[in-house]
């Protein structure tokens, strides 16, 4: 039964699912409990399934996230909520030098098969360190998957995939799209669901390739209408997974429109869309009508909130770029 | 009075292992802490604890008026802040509602060339240093990152991050030693403030590892008001926090955190101890938050009213009055003049956060670099180019 419903609570619906279909997932983290988290995406499951498998931690993400990997050799299913993106870095001794490394250097013989939850980027307002668009240093460590919804249908069957996935994920949530409601189908089987490790084309079109991810995706689709009234036909593609990223999809696309715009909230400098760039330029370099084209965040620490919405990569900057890309 | 004759607020032998040592309604802890002013007004003169530490004060009239006026300014202005988050001028705020005692207590021990490391909710230390209050409203506005003069006024920015800047602190009681300002009365200390939730956190554990070993002269200062968000003490500790403290070779003290002269008196023992060489301390103080965690909170999924109530009959302002009243060292005309002035302070500052501009866009660009870098400044310079192509159209 298809249901109209925003963004957080598809992702509760999920994480209910998961806890109802196999006993050794566990969800952890700051105020998950009680409060349901402080975006309530973990509202009523503490209340429904006990105190041992909605656990309100202490106060100490590298506990959080050392204490699920000591879980997950155990046999359980760890999904770990980081309250906010800036808060991440102290588990990141823990994701990076750990979490990541465990299937390797034991020959694989141990898993982690444990998620991350993280709510990410701007938008909301907020002050310091509520704000960023971490995945870059997590897409940069091998070992690690990491993914990013846009919206509440791969939202519901996507924290699913990741918690069913024996790999550790890191599983970035749009913080700014946790309101927006869509479509979602809460009886579909998540076996024979769209993969997980999959790109999908959020738009079809023929004269150039927009690649977003996450918040972005809704600013990629908007320009495309936009685009659309000028006579441009523009495809969007939602990258969803960006570690690894499925480039196959990405080729076959923008050698089809010989045009290709990345879009990321996250700053410029060594970010995921210098990646893609590169990787499409190695691969596409005779189909391409211009160069690859990136519109990201700044080079700058994430601005104060009052000026947060000239740092974000909106329509006009998405647009303007695809004139340049138009124009070369 | 004698040292060790008055038992009434002196800590008790520890408690048996395994207790969190917290009574659930909010009463006086098992384990006993360091009171001074009870909250029907009474002065117990002086305390000693079980290590034989006598703690006292002994302020002139002019002095207890002060801090009488100095709980009513800062509950005054967070009143204030918090009616402009409201309003929706402010992004959010973190109030201080019920801890007054705690950060006026310490924050008048502190003296001027003592250094204080900051969370996010010490507008009542701030204003105790002597700083402007309006300091922190860019921050809760969004038009800046704080961004004070932390040397100049001796007071570090605001952290956010849980826990961080108890090391930040340490460095700098390190520093203090290495510069041989400690070994003297008149000596440096610094002191570091976090919240029970933040005792959790493994940097605040490595600063209390590190403090002991290099013997640095700092006061880490504890508000345990009961909560980190939704999580209550238990989530975070099975003992009392101020017994953590052996555990890394230093001592720990729990005070009435709505004491104020307990406060005072017990941080400014410690700040002396430590720049008198003597290392650290770790202060408890035990107190409450009366309001939301931040604006964006909602308390009443996971406490109950009545907690609040028994909390209430502790309110820290009160029982000053009460003993100002009952000592004849304050009038009527006294009470309503505070309230007038501090009620004068509030709406000036209301006034000028309406008035905080937002910041040119353009500005977001400043200061990633000490000595510039020419690549922020060529996108700082695509950037302005960019909205002069919008001029008019209200980009
Ligand atoms: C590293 C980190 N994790 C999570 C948060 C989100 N957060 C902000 S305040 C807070 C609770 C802090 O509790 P406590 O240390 O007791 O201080 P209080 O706010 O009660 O004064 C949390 C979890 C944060 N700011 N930093």
């Amino acid at each position: 039964m298809a249901e109209k419903i925003t963004l957080g609570k598809a992702l509760n619906h999920g994480l209910r699912r998961a806890l109802e279909n196999d006993p050794k997932v566990v969800i952890m983290g700051e105020d998950v409990g009680k409060l349901g988290g402080v975006f309530r995406i973990t509202d009523g499951l503490q209340k429904d399934f006990g105190e041992d498998r909605v656990i309100d931690t202490p106060l100490a993400e590298a506990g959080i996230v050392g204490t699920a990997v000591g879980l997950a050799i155990r046999g359980y299913r760890p999904v770990c909520e980081i309250q906010f993106d800036g808060f991440v870095f102290p588990a990141y001794n823990q994701i990076v030098a750990q979490v990541a490394k465990m299937f390797y250097r034991s020959k694989g013989k141990v898993r982690v098969p444990m998620v991350i939850r993280i709510p990410y980027g701007g938008g909301i307002g907020a002050v310091e360190h509520h704000s960023e668009s971490p995945e870059a240093y997590f897409a940069h460590t091998p070992g690690l998957k990491v993914v990013s919804c846009s919206n509440p249908s791969d939202a519901y069957t996507m924290i699913q995939q990741a918690i069913a996935s024996d790999d550790p994920v890191v599983f970035f949530e749009p913080k700014r799209r946790y309101w927006e409601k869509g479509e979602v189908d809460l009886d579909a089987p998540v076996s024979g669901a769209y993969p997980l490790h999959a790109a999908r084309v959020a738009r079809p079109g023929t004269d150039a390739t927009l690649l977003a991810y996450g918040p972005m995706v809704r600013v990629a689709l908007d320009a495309a209408s936009a685009a659309g009234e000028d006579g441009r036909n523009l495809e969007v593609i939602d990258l969803r997974t960006l570690s690894p990223v499925d480039y196959p999809m990405i080729f076959e696309s923008v050698r089809r429109t010989g045009r290709a715009v990345v879009v990321h909230e996250a700053p410029g400098n060594g970010g995921l869309g210098a990646e893609l760039a590169a990787r499409i330029t190695e691969e596409c370099f005779y189909s391409l009508e211009a160069p690859v084209l990136r519109v990201t965040g700044y080079d700058i620490p994430y601005p104060a909130a009052r000026v947060e919405e000239e740092y974000l990569p909106d329509l006009d900057r998405l647009l303007d770029a695809v004139d340049r890309s138009f124009g070369w | 009075m004698a040292k060790g004759e008055r038992k009434a607020g002196a800590v008790p032998p520890a408690p048996a292992d395994g207790a969190v040592d917290r009574i659930p309604g909010g009463d006086a802890p098992a384990g006993g802490f360091v009171q001074l002013l009870t909250p029907d007004g009474e002065h117990l003169g002086s305390v000693t604890t079980a290590d034989g530490t006598t703690y006292s004060v002994d302020f002139t009239v002019e002095e207890y008026q002060g801090l009488y006026r100095d709980l009513v300014t800062v509950r005054r202005l967070d009143a204030e802040a918090t009616a402009l988050q409201r309003q929706g001028e402010l992004g959010i705020w973190a109030s201080l509602l019920g801890q007054e005692a705690a950060q006026v207590g310490s924050g008048r021990a502190l003296r001027p060339q003592d250094m204080a490391f900051p969370t996010y909710r010490e507008h009542g230390v701030l204003y105790c240093r002597g700083i402007d209050p309006i300091m922190p409203f860019g921050l809760f506005r969004g038009v800046d990152q704080g961004g004070w003069d932390a040397n100049e006024h001796k007071f570090n920015g605001y952290t956010i991050v849980i826990g961080s800047q108890t090391l930040h602190a340490t460095g700098y009681a390190m520093g203090v030693t290495m510069d041989g300002k400690t070994g003297s009365p008149d000596g440096e200390a610094v002191i570091a403030y976090f919240g029970d939730g933040a005792t959790s956190q493994g940097e605040v554990n490595e600063s209390f590892v590190w403090s002991g070993v290099f013997n640095a002269p700092i006061v880490f200062f504890c508000q345990n008001n009961q909560y980190a968000i939704s999580e209550p003490l238990e989530r975070q500790t099975r003992i009392p926090l101020y017994r953590r403290a052996a555990g890394y070779g230093f001592p720990g003290v729990r005070i009435d955190g709505n004491d104020v002269l307990a406060s005072y008196a017990v941080t400014r023992q410690a700040l002396d101890n430590a720049r008198n060489g003597q290392g650290p301390t770790l202060i408890e103080a035990y107190t409450y938050r009366m309001g939301a965690h931040t604006s964006s909170d909602d308390p009443t999924r996971y406490r109950i009213a009545s907690e609040v109530e028994s909390w209430k009959a502790k309110d820290p302002i009160a029982r000053v009055k009460a003993f100002l009243t009952k000592q004849k060292m304050a009038d009527a005309d006294f009470f309503a003049e505070v309230d007038e002035s501090a009620r004068k302070l509030a709406l000036d500052l209301r006034e000028r956060v309406l008035a905080m501009p937002d910041p040119q866009p353009v500005t977001m660009f400043d200061h990633v670099y000490p000595n510039g870098s020419p690549e922020i400044e060529a996108q700082r310079t695509a950037f302005a180019e960019y909205h002069a192509s919008f001029e008019g159209s209200g980009h």
